[in-house]
């Protein structure tokens, strides 16, 4: 058996040879003869293996306490956004990859499902499962990292970018994801574009087209009937025209598109540094369980860091629907 | 009734040159790397009294600069870098880590009979982040000071030139280091409590710093992403505090104050617990209402998060939100009120005992109380219209942050001072340096009440002449302030040289730090004592013993 | 802040010759108060009075039974080791009187506040309506009919006047003492505020929310005219603001448009270079080749100041584009000539 880690400063504490071990609760004899007063493992300040155990318990959901509320500030910006701009949310979505974003998900989902599964392995002291497990617990977090980082080169690919640096390449009607759900909405605007353009290169000065909020489109060309629900209802939602839109003369993007994608690479780039930084813990477990340190006695650090992915795993499950699946 | 500890070490007291917690192991790397709660404790004070002293040195620059209208001797852009970094300093790098991490890390496991905390390497973590915090924090004075004020209001924080990403970044930091402070008093609190004492049992000090580190926990996360979205606006631009960029300025002072408020919490309720613990000591006496001391601690930390529009009723925010605001605020004011009568109670017909640590807890009361009242006139909201951000606020909350949490921190620091130094301080210097502190607080401070009603608004280098006379009072308090705070710490080091040698318990407390040496060995205490009895019960069964200048148990004396 | 407190202070006067002209601070009848001048100040005296007596009482209570405590039950040594007498931990009769009372305190401070706010924050119909505008470092009002702004708020007495007031760059706030009333200017929003001059005469007006440097600079002042007074005013500015041309215009914008706060006249540098003898001079830039300060150029920093700026400078400067009429760009120009 190694001495573990958090055994090292405290050993020097321990030269004095002093107290006698109290009696350990939660079942089984401390080895007095391995460095530690009351065991290995066991740190020098807890009486018994039971309360160490539940300090590091209390100690942990109170950590995903302040994570919860971390985050909860970016929620919360979100909240007020979508409620002040709802046709920027409409419109930025269709940008995402939604597939991609499903994929992750479940990639997620099966990740909990093997860190949870690590705990019991822990607990049972099965040394080979719990190993497979913490290894596919990474291999999916890695997985989740790397159509992340897809994600985001297309992103870059695109144009879709925080602050001043939005430029998006396409135009959102030209997106298979909106042709897809409104293809009549889509070839309307690709009308008005074409409209708008023979228009500039007739005349000097551009002429604004009446696209009022859910009125007729008239241009003045009177080339095309009345339009129907399918047609515009699609655009006036998503900002493209309507009194939301940047441009008033031609179908466009609404004003101040950029703040989704501030929000969405924020809440997204947050929760991927956690995700790192679970993978980093995983690991660095990975290492203490292949040498067996984990057994019915002492398994509490797997326990936590298992605590730890179920929240990382929940807030994506609120980031997704919220960024991915808006209507 | 029986003494405080049935079954206890009662520790015979030691000189200090036989091994303790601070002889123990040696080297410049055995501090640094410590897991020892008390050596982290005293690195914690060291640090905190040396930022103390730099935010007071830039205190008194201000103040020099106010002894004339215009230019003193410095400029628009100097002067306001001054008090930017005056106030994020004492804030975030004295008064909210203070109380808890530098007394609290020390006492409360020697209040509790334990070895250490729950977690003593986040404990170490926690110092080693409030360092790293304070170096990003004076980075920014060495680049380009931050000028923003404590608060970074957007949009000004987002367009000035100055250096406010450092700044802000060591504000985040050390909003870390604050949570797994709270984090690991929780647990230990919860966890690690020795036989017999039960909830009702614990000492005030551990129910303050309870409550404070709940607020920790569940606040302090709130100005760390909100800190991080202002450097993230200030640098991409995402348009989130921006109107230029379809942002909203006010929604910042909404996440800024959310944090904020419960902040001020964190920087008075352990304030409360030191006071808790030295009253019934000089008084020799039973605290007089326990449990609704106990308790409203916890009420005042609850209800500390749903006040935090009372700082923005001219922001234009909603008067149907003002109101609410207000009207919680008040119910805050009452339950902390009755604190101070409680404490007060606790006197009558005590035993009293006019050592330093009860002359700081006394000016406490007296400070706190115009603290806390002049917060009621903040709290009406018509009346705050005129009175906010004028020099009104500036002496309410220097009244309750340097007059409520400084001195029951020096209070705090003086009493058991001879516990984890292991020597007395020099009685007659404290007195005198209390004195100084508590006249110089009220000089500097009371005249920019006046100031403030008068309307000599918050934060100006220049000003109106009619208001020089008070200005240059206040400048002169500031002065006698600076000059007792300079003398308690130069008696406060010299003591460790040629201070009286401390016994275990000069004070006759009945709290459990007490009955381990002055200092304590490196473990505290072999075994967890048996507590059968409450924290302030047994003062009768003390009594003093000349020799030792200490007191000891009542039957073990053999002298008259 | 590398320098030392000396070479600053010098530097410093260097910087700031002369400091703009201050309104002065009213005699007050009150001792904690600036002098009632507006309908508006009635709850917030009266309430603050209450809580003066209140707070004074409450404090000499407490200083009192602590007084009264340390001397009656002091210790006379610890050797005597005196045993203090057994009194009970709880005494509901007190309990309750002192939890009751403040409640008694605390709710008709709660109402008054509330109902004073709400009066404060209602503008009555009709009202007279004047723009202020926070810039960094000047308020500008804007009255009906005259086209350009002035530096001080002019209103007639016992008419009620609403504020639009909004921010063009940072968080500015209104702050009128004599009126007890303040409001803050958000960018990007319209905020108001009202009141009625009761008094006629001259009152500060201050920004009280930080907006960096030269936030104490922005105190102005509020005129009170008496009945017929304001429209004489009114008429008058109007009338010479129309009739200026050239360098007198260019004076009085100078003063009235916020130029005095940056820009010196006598050759000392502020935030802003000095207009002194600036016309026709090559000056380095902090980017790209000097330039020499022609027509083009002062044209130019008006309408997009931080195209080109003089090196040694901050790109502090406000556009002014939409606000100057090229009438008022000529004014300027010459009145910059003039200053050789």
């Amino acid at each position: 058996m190694s001495e573990s880690t958090s055994q090292s400063a405290t050993t020097a504490a321990q030269k004095g040879g002093h107290g006698a071990p109290a009696p350990a609760h939660g079942g089984h004899d401390a080895h007095g003869a391995h460095g530690g007063h009351g065991g290995p493992h066991l740190a020098h300040h807890f009486d018994t293996y039971q309360q160490q155990f539940d300090a590091g318990k209390l100690g942990i959901w109170l950590f995903l306490l302040t994570e919860v509320l971390f985050f909860s500030g970016l929620f919360c910006a979100y909240t007020v956004y979508r409620g002040m701009h709802p046709e920027v949310f409409v419109y930025a979505h269709y940008f995402l990859n939604t597939t991609m974003g499903a994929i992750n998900t479940c990639v997620l989902l099966i990740s909990s499902l093997t860190a949870a599964w690590s705990v019991r392995n822990a607990q049972l002291a099965q040394r080979k499962l719990l190993v497979l497990n913490i290894v596919i617990t990474i291999a999916c977090a890695c997985t989740f990292m790397v159509v992340k980082f897809f994600e985001y080169e297309h992103k870059f690919h695109d144009g879709l970018l925080p602050g001043p640096a939005f430029h998006p390449t396409e135009q959102v009607w030209e997106l298979e994801s909106f042709k897809h759900k409104h293809p009549e909405a889509a070839e309307y605007a690709e009308k008005l574009t074409k409209a708008a353009e023979e228009k500039d290169k007739a005349k000097a000065a551009p002429v604004a087209v009446a696209v009022a909020a859910g009125s007729a489109v008239a241009p003045e060309t009177g080339v095309f009937e009345k339009p129907t629900e399918e047609q515009i209802e699609p655009l006036i939602k998503a900002g493209v025209i309507g009194p939301m839109a940047e441009d008033p003369t031609r179908p466009s993007k609404p004003r101040n598109a950029h703040v989704f994608f501030g929000i969405y690479f924020f809440m997204t780039g947050l929760h991927g540094i956690h995700v790192l930084g679970g993978i980093g813990v995983f690991i660095w477990l990975l290492l203490r369980a292949n040498k067996g340190e984990f057994g019915p006695k002492y398994f509490g650090p797997i326990d936590y860091a298992a605590l730890y992915w179920h929240l990382v795993d929940l807030i994506w499950i609120y980031l997704f629907p919220l960024l991915y699946l808006i209507h | 009734m029986a003494s405080p500890s049935a079954t206890a070490d009662v520790v015979a007291p030691r000189s200090s040159s036989s091994d303790n917690y601070l002889t123990h192991d040696k080297g410049v790397l055995s501090w640094i790397f410590t897991l020892d709660h008390k050596r982290i404790g005293v690195m914690y004070l060291c640090s905190v009294l040396f930022a103390f002293a730099l935010g007071g040195l830039f205190a008194l620059l201000v103040r020099t600069e106010l002894l004339s209208p215009g230019h003193t001797i410095m400029d628009h852009d100097t002067y306001n870098q001054m008090f930017t970094l005056h106030g994020a300093i004492m804030v975030f790098l004295v008064i909210i880590p203070g109380i808890p991490a530098a007394l609290g890390n020390i006492i409360m496991p020697l209040q509790l009979g334990a070895k250490d905390v729950a977690f003593p390497r986040m404990n170490l973590a926690s110092y080693h982040l409030w360092i790293v915090g304070a170096l990003f924090m004076l980075s920014s004075l060495a680049i380009n000071a931050v000028d923003t004020g404590w608060t970074f209001y957007t949009p000004y924080s987002t367009t000035t030139s100055t250096a406010v990403v450092p700044a802000a970044f060591g504000a985040f930091i050390l909003g870390f280091s604050s949570i797994f402070t709270g984090l690991n008093f929780i647990v230990t609190m919860h966890k690690m409590r020795p036989p017999g004492m039960t909830w009702f049992r614990l000492p005030l000090f551990c129910w303050a710093l309870y409550s404070t580190a709940l607020i920790q926990v569940l606040a302090t996360p709130v100005i760390g992403i909100t800190l991080l979205m202002m450097i993230i606006e200030r640098t991409v631009h995402i348009g989130i505090f921006d109107p230029t960029l379809g942002g909203d300025p006010v929604l910042f002072q909404h996440f800024f104050w959310f944090y904020s408020h419960p902040a001020v919490y964190i920087m008075i309720v352990p304030a409360f617990g030191v006071i808790g613990e030295i009253i019934p000591v000089f008084s020799r006496k039973r605290i007089f209402g326990y449990k609704f001391i106990a308790i409203s601690s916890l009420a005042i930390a609850f209800l500390g998060f749903l006040v935090w529009g009372h700082h923005m009723f001219v922001s234009g925010q909603s008067v149907l939100a003002g109101t609410i605001f207000s009207a919680i605020t008040f119910l805050i004011a009452i339950p902390t009120a009755i604190k101070v009568f409680n404490w007060i109670t606790t006197m009558y017909k005590g035993v009293i005992h006019l050592d330093t640590p009860m002359l700081y807890a006394l000016a406490f009361l007296w400070v706190f109380t115009i603290g806390g009242l002049t917060g009621v006139f903040l709290a009406v909201m018509s009346v705050d219209v005129h009175l906010h951000d004028t020099y009104f606020v500036v002496a309410h909350f220097h009244y309750v942050m340097m007059g409520g949490a400084i001195t029951a921190f020096m209070g705090g620091l003086h009493y058991w001072w001879p516990k984890f130094t292991g020597k007395m301080y020099p009685e007659k210097a404290g007195r005198i340096g209390a004195t100084l502190v508590f006249l110089g607080l009220n000089v500097t401070f009371f005249p920019q009440f006046i100031l403030g009603s008068r309307g000599m608004p918050r934060r100006y280098y220049n000003y109106l002449p009619e208001f020089q006379p008070l200005h240059v009072l206040s400048t002169l308090g500031a002065y006698t302030l600076g000059i007792g705070f300079l003398l308690t710490a130069f008696y406060l080091w010299k003591s460790l040289k040629n201070g009286k040698t401390a016994a275990a318990n000069p004070w006759g407390g009945a709290t459990l730090e007490w009955q381990c040496s002055s200092p304590p060995p490196y473990y505290n205490f072999h075994k967890a004592p048996v507590v059968s009895a409450g924290p302030y019960d047994g003062y009768e069964n003390l009594m003093y013993d000349e020799a030792i200048g200490g007191y000891i148990p009542r039957k073990s004396s053999s002298s008259t | 802040m590398t320098a030392s407190i000396s070479t600053l202070a010098s530097a410093a006067s260097a910087l700031f010759g002369a400091e703009p002209t201050l309104p002065k601070l009213p005699d007050s009848p009150y001792f904690w108060m600036p002098p009632s001048a507006s309908v508006t100040t009635g709850n917030t005296d009266a309430l603050w009075d209450f809580m003066v007596w209140m707070s004074l009482f409450f404090t000499v209570a407490i200083a009192y039974a602590m007084f009264r405590f340390c001397t009656k039950y002091r210790a006379k040594s610890r050797a005597a080791n005196e045993i203090a007498e057994k009194t009970s931990e709880h005494n509901t009769m007190l309990e309750l009187t002192w939890s009751i009372i403040p409640l008694f305190i605390v709710v008709p401070l709660f109402v008054g506040g509330f109902k004073g706010f709400v009066d404060l924050r209602t503008p009555p119909k009709g009202a007279m309506e004047i723009r202020a505008t926070g810039q960094k470092w000047k308020w500008l009002f804007t009255y009906p009919g005259l086209g350009t702004p002035d530096d001080a708020l002019h209103v007639p007495v016992n008419t009620p006047v609403r504020m639009v007031i909004n921010s063009v760059d940072v968080l500015h706030s209104l702050y009128i003492p004599s009126f007890r009333t303040k409001m803050d200017a958000v960018p990007g929003r319209y905020t108001d505020l009202w009141f009625k001059a009761t008094q006629v005469g001259e009152f500060p007006i201050f920004c009280a929310e930080y907006c960096g440097t030269s936030h104490s600079d922005m105190i102005t002042r509020v005129v009170v005219h008496a009945p017929g007074e304001y429209e004489k005013w009114l008429a008058g500015t109007i009338a010479a603001a129309d009739s200026l041309v050239g360098v007198d215009r260019g004076k009085m914008l100078y003063e009235k448009q916020g130029c005095a706060t940056c820009h010196s006249t006598d050759g000392t540098p502020k935030v802003g270079p000095s207009w002194k003898g600036a016309f026709g001079k090559m000056e380095a830039m902090t980017a790209g080749p000097p330039i020499k300060v022609d027509e083009n150029y002062l044209r130019e920093s008006m309408m997009d100041p931080q195209a080109h700026i003089v090196a040694g400078f901050a790109p502090a400067m406000p556009t002014y584009q939409g606000k100057l009429s090229d009438k008022d760009i000529d004014g300027l120009i010459e009145f910059i000539k003039s200053l050789k």
